[in-house]
C-alpha cells in the first residue's frame, strides 16, 4: 500500500471524487492555476479545467454563499477557506443559511457542501494563519464537523464528505500536511462520518484527541509506554459533529480516567463538551478529575516560535499530563 | 562566591547526559548565558550556557562521560578565588561512586513529586466509592497506591482479585437481603420514588397553596380522644405515599382475589446446595429469592395474561417482564425493580437481586429502578407469615407472596401407588390477582406452572 503524506491523500480524494461525480467542483482563493497556498489542489485545475476547479475573489462570504447557491442548484461544491482564520466573514453564510436550510425548509432543500479550511498553529504562521476554529461551529446544530489525522482517514472522510447531502466542515491540521504519513489504498474507500477512531487501546486512562493532537497524542502514549509502563488509549475524535458519545463513555468506563487535548483555547473549547458529557454519564466511573490539556487563553497563537512552543500541547506536555493523571 | 554548573534535565524524559565538548577551559573568564559546553543525549544535543559571570575555576566532568542530571559539572567564581579544600578531587573510577551518593542525597531530601499536596483526606472517587457497596468493602481494609494515598480502582481491583473468598465471605455473614428480614408489618411494599429528600418534605410539592382550599381531614388530630394520652408520629412522605397508594389500590381500584399453593422446595434447595460455591466464586450470593424471581418469569411467560395491566381501552399486555421485589427499610418499604427479568439466568437474576438489595440498604437506588414493573414479589414469610393477602402495587395485576419455608409431613405416593409420610421443605406461595383481568383459573394456571417449574428444578 502506497504511503502518503496527509495533504496527497487529501488531493488524491479530491481528485477521486472530481472524476467520479461532474457536479463536484472545487472553488477558494488560488486554488486553480496556482495549486492553493499549500499546494493541496495542485494538478487538479490542469487536470479538471477551470469550470471545475474555479479560483475566486478573495471573499469567504462569497466563496461559501456561491457553493450554498451551487449546492442548492444541484451541485457538489468543493469551497476551500485557505486559513481557518479566514472563515470568519463567511460566519452568517456557514451558521444562518448552510447549517438551517434543511431545518428551514422542513427537509426540502438540502446544501450539500463541503468547506476545506487548513486549522491550527505549529508552523510559525502568527495571528491570521493559527487559528483553530471548531469550537464556534461546533455550537451550530445543522452542520458537520471532521477534523482527520492520519493521511488513511483524510481521504476516506473527505470522500464521505462530498457525498453527504448536508453541510460538512473539514478541517486539516496544517502542520500534519506533511509532517502526517500513513498507509493511504488507491481505492475508492470511504470513512464515515460520526463514530471515533480508537488509535491505541489501553488500560490505564483515555485521551481524547483530534487533528494534530491525536498524532501528538499517540507519539506521547507511546513514549509513556516505553519509559512509564503506563497504558493509555488514544481517541482520536475525528468527528466533532455529531459526536461519537458511546466510544467516549465506553473507553472512560473501563479506564476511569479521562485526558483531553486540544491545541484550541481552553475555555470555552470542544474539550469542555466532552468533560461535560462524561461528568454527566460517567460519573460513577470515574477514579481522577476529568484532565483538559489545551492552548492558552491568550487572543492568539505568537508568531515567535519560543512562544508559539509555549502555547501548543506537544508529545512532551501531553506525555506529562498522561504522567499526572496516571499517579492520581 | 562560587556558583555551580551541573547537568540540566534536557527534556521531560532525559535524565542523563554525555558532556561532548568544553567551550571554555579552566581559567578563562566565562559570561553569564554564554555558551560554556557542549551536552549531547539521546534526544538532543545543545549548548549549555554559564550560569554566572566570571572565571571557569574547576571542571569536575571531563568529556566522553556521561552524567545524571543535577551532577556537579563545573565551577565558576572570581578571579583569583580558591576552592575549599574539601572539594576533593574526583578521580574517573570513584566517580560513579560519588554520584551515587550525591543524587541519593539529593533524593532524600528531595521533596515528592506532588510536593505542596496535603495529605491524603480519605476522600474516594465516585468508581471507588460505587466498587465498595456493590462488593460490600470496608475501604479501610485496602491499602492505597494513589497520589497521597489515595485509594484507586485498581486498588480495589487488586484487592478483590486476591481476596475474592473474603468478599463473599462478607455478603454471606451480612445481614439477609432486606426482603428477608422481617418487614415492619407491612406485606406490601409500593413503588415510590425514593431519594436522599424522603426525610425532609419538598414544600413546592406538598405544601397547600395559601389561596387553596382547605383539604378535608378525616382523621384530625383533635379528634382524638385524649391526645395528651399518647404521641403523634408525624408522616414522612414515603408513609404519606404507602399509604395512598394502599387504598387507591384495594379500595378504588382492583378487586384483589388471592389462591394459595403449596410449594414443595427440595429440588430448589438440592440445586442450591450444588451451586452456591460456584456462584459465590463469581461474586453471587445465591439466595432463593432468585429462584422465585426465575421461576416467576417462567411463569409469566406461560401466562402472559398475569404480566399486564387495565386499561379503558382494553388489556396492555408488556413484552418485557421486569419483576419488582418488595424491600422492608427503616420507616417503611420500595421495590427496586429488576429491569428485563426475562433475558437474565438465574445467575444474573441473583447478581441483580444481591446488587439491588444492597443499595436499597444503603438507600442508593436511582428513582429509575423503582419504576416500570410488571409484576411483583413479596417475602412476608420471613417474618414467620405462612401465606397472606397481598395488595396488588398498581398498574400491575398480580403479586405473589412468598410464605415461610418450613418442613412438613407429608404423604407421598410413590410409583407403585403405595403412600408413605415424609418430611418435605414446604412453602405457601399465594399468588393475588385484579380479577378484572384475571380470572381464577388462569390465576391457578400461572401458579400450576410456578410449582412445576419450582418442584422440577434440575
Amino acid at each position: 500500500m502506497p504511503q502518503m503524506t496527509l495533504i496527497d491523500a487529501l488531493r488524491q480524494g479530491m481528485d477521486e471524487e472530481l472524476a467520479r461525480d461532474p457536479r463536484v467542483f472545487i472553488t477558494g482563493e488560488d486554488v486553480g492555476v496556482r495549486g492553493g497556498v499549500f499546494r493541496a489542489t495542485q494538478g487538479l485545475y490542469e487536470k479538471y479545467g477551470g469550470n471545475r476547479v474555479v479560483d475566486s475573489p478573495l471573499a469567504e462570504l462569497s466563496i461559501v454563499g456561491v457553493g450554498i447557491g451551487a449546492a442548492l442548484a444541484g451541485l457538489r461544491p468543493i469551497c476551500e477557506i485557505q486559513f481557518a482564520d479566514f472563515i470568519h466573514p463567511a460566519f452568517n453564510q456557514i451558521v444562518n443559511e448552510a447549517a438551517k436550510f434543511y431545518y428551514r425548509s422542513d427537509g426540502q432543500w438540502r446544501v450539500p457542501l463541503v468547506i476545506r479550511s487548513p486549522y491550527g498553529g505549529g508552523i510559525s504562521g502568527g495571528l491570521y494563519h493559527s487559528q483553530s476554529v471548531e469550537a464556534f461551529f461546533a455550537h451550530c446544530p445543522g452542520l458537520k464537523i471532521v477534523i482527520p489525522s492520519t493521511p488513511y482517514d483524510a481521504k476516506g472522510l473527505f470522500k464521505s464528505a462530498v457525498r453527504d447531502p448536508n453541510p460538512v466542515l473539514f478541517f486539516e491540521p496544517k502542520k500534519g500536511y506533511r509532517a502526517i504519513k500513513g498507509d493511504v489504498p488507491d481505492d475508492d474507500y470511504t470513512v464515515p462520518i460520526g463514530p471515533a477512531r480508537i488509535a491505541r487501546e489501553g488500560r490505564d486512562l483515555s485521551v481524547f484527541a483530534y487533528g494534530m493532537m491525536a498524532y501528538y497524542t499517540s507519539i506521547a502514549a507511546e513514549k509513556v509506554a516505553r519509559e512509564d509502563g503506563i497504558d493509555a488509549e488514544v481517541i482520536d475524535l475525528r468527528t466533532l459533529l455529531p459526536l461519537d458519545k458511546e466510544t467516549i463513555l465506553s473507553s472512560v468506563k473501563k479506564t476511569a480516567k479521562a485526558l483531553i487535548v486540544y491545541e484550541d483555547n481552553r475555555t470555552m473549547g470542544y474539550g469542555a463538551e466532552v468533560a461535560a458529557l462524561l461528568a454527566d454519564e460517567a460519573f460513577e466511573y470515574l477514579d481522577a478529575p476529568i484532565k483538559r490539556l489545551a492552548g492558552l487563553d491568550i487572543p492568539a497563537v505568537p508568531y515567535s516560535h519560543a512562544m508559539q512552543e509555549r502555547f501548543m500541547p506537544n508529545p512532551d506536555t501531553i506525555a506529562a499530563a498522561i504522567r499526572d493523571l496516571a499517579s492520581y | 562566591m562560587p556558583t555551580n554548573v551541573t547537568m540540566p534535565q534536557l527534556g521531560e524524559s532525559v535524565v542523563e547526559g554525555t558532556i561532548s565538548k568544553w567551550l571554555k577551559q579552566e581559567g578563562d573568564a566565562v559570561q553569564a548565558f554564554e555558551p560554556l559546553l557542549e551536552v549531547s543525549t539521546d534526544k538532543v544535543d545543545t549548548e549549555i550556557p554559564a550560569p554566572a559571570d566570571g572565571v571557569l575555576l574547576k571542571i569536575h566532568v571531563p568529556e566522553g562521560e556521561t552524567v545524571e542530571h543535577g551532577t556537579l559539572l563545573a565551577v565558576i567564581g572570581q578571579v583569583g578565588e580558591v576552592l575549599p579544600e574539601t572539594d576533593e578531587p574526583v578521580e574517573p573510577d570513584s566517580r560513579a561512586h560519588l554520584q551515587r551518593a550525591s543524587n541519593e542525597a539529593k533524593n532524600g531530601s528531595q521533596p515528592a513529586p506532588h510536593n505542596g499536596k496535603t495529605e491524603y483526606t480519605g476522600h474516594v472517587t465516585p468508581v471507588v466509592a460505587r466498587m465498595a457497596v456493590e462488593h460490600k468493602l470496608d475501604l479501610a481494609q485496602i491499602t492505597g497506591s494513589g497520589r497521597d494515598g489515595r485509594i484507586t480502582k485498581k486498588d480495589v481491583e487488586a484487592y478483590l482479585e486476591a481476596e475474592p473468598q473474603i468478599a463473599v465471605a462478607e455478603a454471606e455473614t451480612s445481614a439477609a437481603d432486606p426482603w428477608e428480614t422481617p418487614g415492619s408489618g407491612d406485606l406490601f411494599k409500593p413503588t415510590v420514588d425514593y431519594g436522599s429528600e424522603n426525610d425532609t418534605e419538598p414544600a413546592q410539592d406538598h405544601a397547600p397553596l395559601p389561596t387553596a382550599p382547605t383539604p378535608q381531614r378525616i382523621h384530625p388530630v383533635e379528634s382524638i380522644p385524649d391526645a395528651a394520652a399518647g404521641e403523634l408520629i408525624t408522616l414522612s412522605p414515603m408513609r404519606k405515599a404507602i399509604a395512598e397508594h394502599m387504598v387507591r389500590s384495594k379500595l378504588q381500584i382492583s378487586p384483589h382475589v388471592t389462591t394459595v399453593f403449596e410449594i414443595d422446595l427440595a429440588a430448589v434447595l438440592a440445586h442450591r446446595e450444588a451451586n452456591k460455591a460456584a456462584f459465590a466464586k463469581q461474586g453471587v450470593n445465591l439466595t432463593l429469592t432468585a429462584y422465585f424471581v426465575t421461576a416467576s418469569v417462567a411463569a409469566l411467560h406461560a401466562i402472559p395474561m398475569l404480566n399486564a395491566q387495565w386499561t379503558d381501552d382494553g388489556i396492555y399486555l408488556h413484552h418485557v417482564i421486569n419483576v419488582g421485589l418488595a424491600v422492608a427499610i427503616d420507616d417503611g418499604l420500595i421495590v427496586p425493580v429488576i429491569k428485563r427479568a426475562g433475558d437474565l439466568n438465574l445467575l444474573g437474576i441473583a447478581r441483580t437481586v444481591n446488587d439491588l438489595a444492597v443499595r436499597a440498604r444503603n438507600k442508593q437506588l436511582k428513582p429509575d429502578e423503582v419504576k416500570d414493573g410488571t409484576f411483583t414479589i413479596t417475602n412476608h414469610g420471613v417474618s414467620g407469615s405462612l401465606f397472606a393477602t397481598p395488595i396488588i402495587n398498581q398498574p400491575q395485576v398480580g403479586i405473589l407472596g412468598i410464605g415461610v419455608l418450613e418442613k412438613r409431613v407429608k404423604v407421598i405416593t410413590d410409583a407403585n401407588g403405595s403412600d408413605s409420610l415424609a418430611i418435605r421443605p414446604c412453602v405457601y406461595l399465594t399468588l393475588t390477582f385484579d380479577h378484572r383481568v384475571v380470572d381464577g383459573a388462569t390465576g391457578d394456571g400461572f401458579m400450576l406452572t410456578l410449582k412445576q417449574r419450582l418442584e422440577g428444578w434440575t
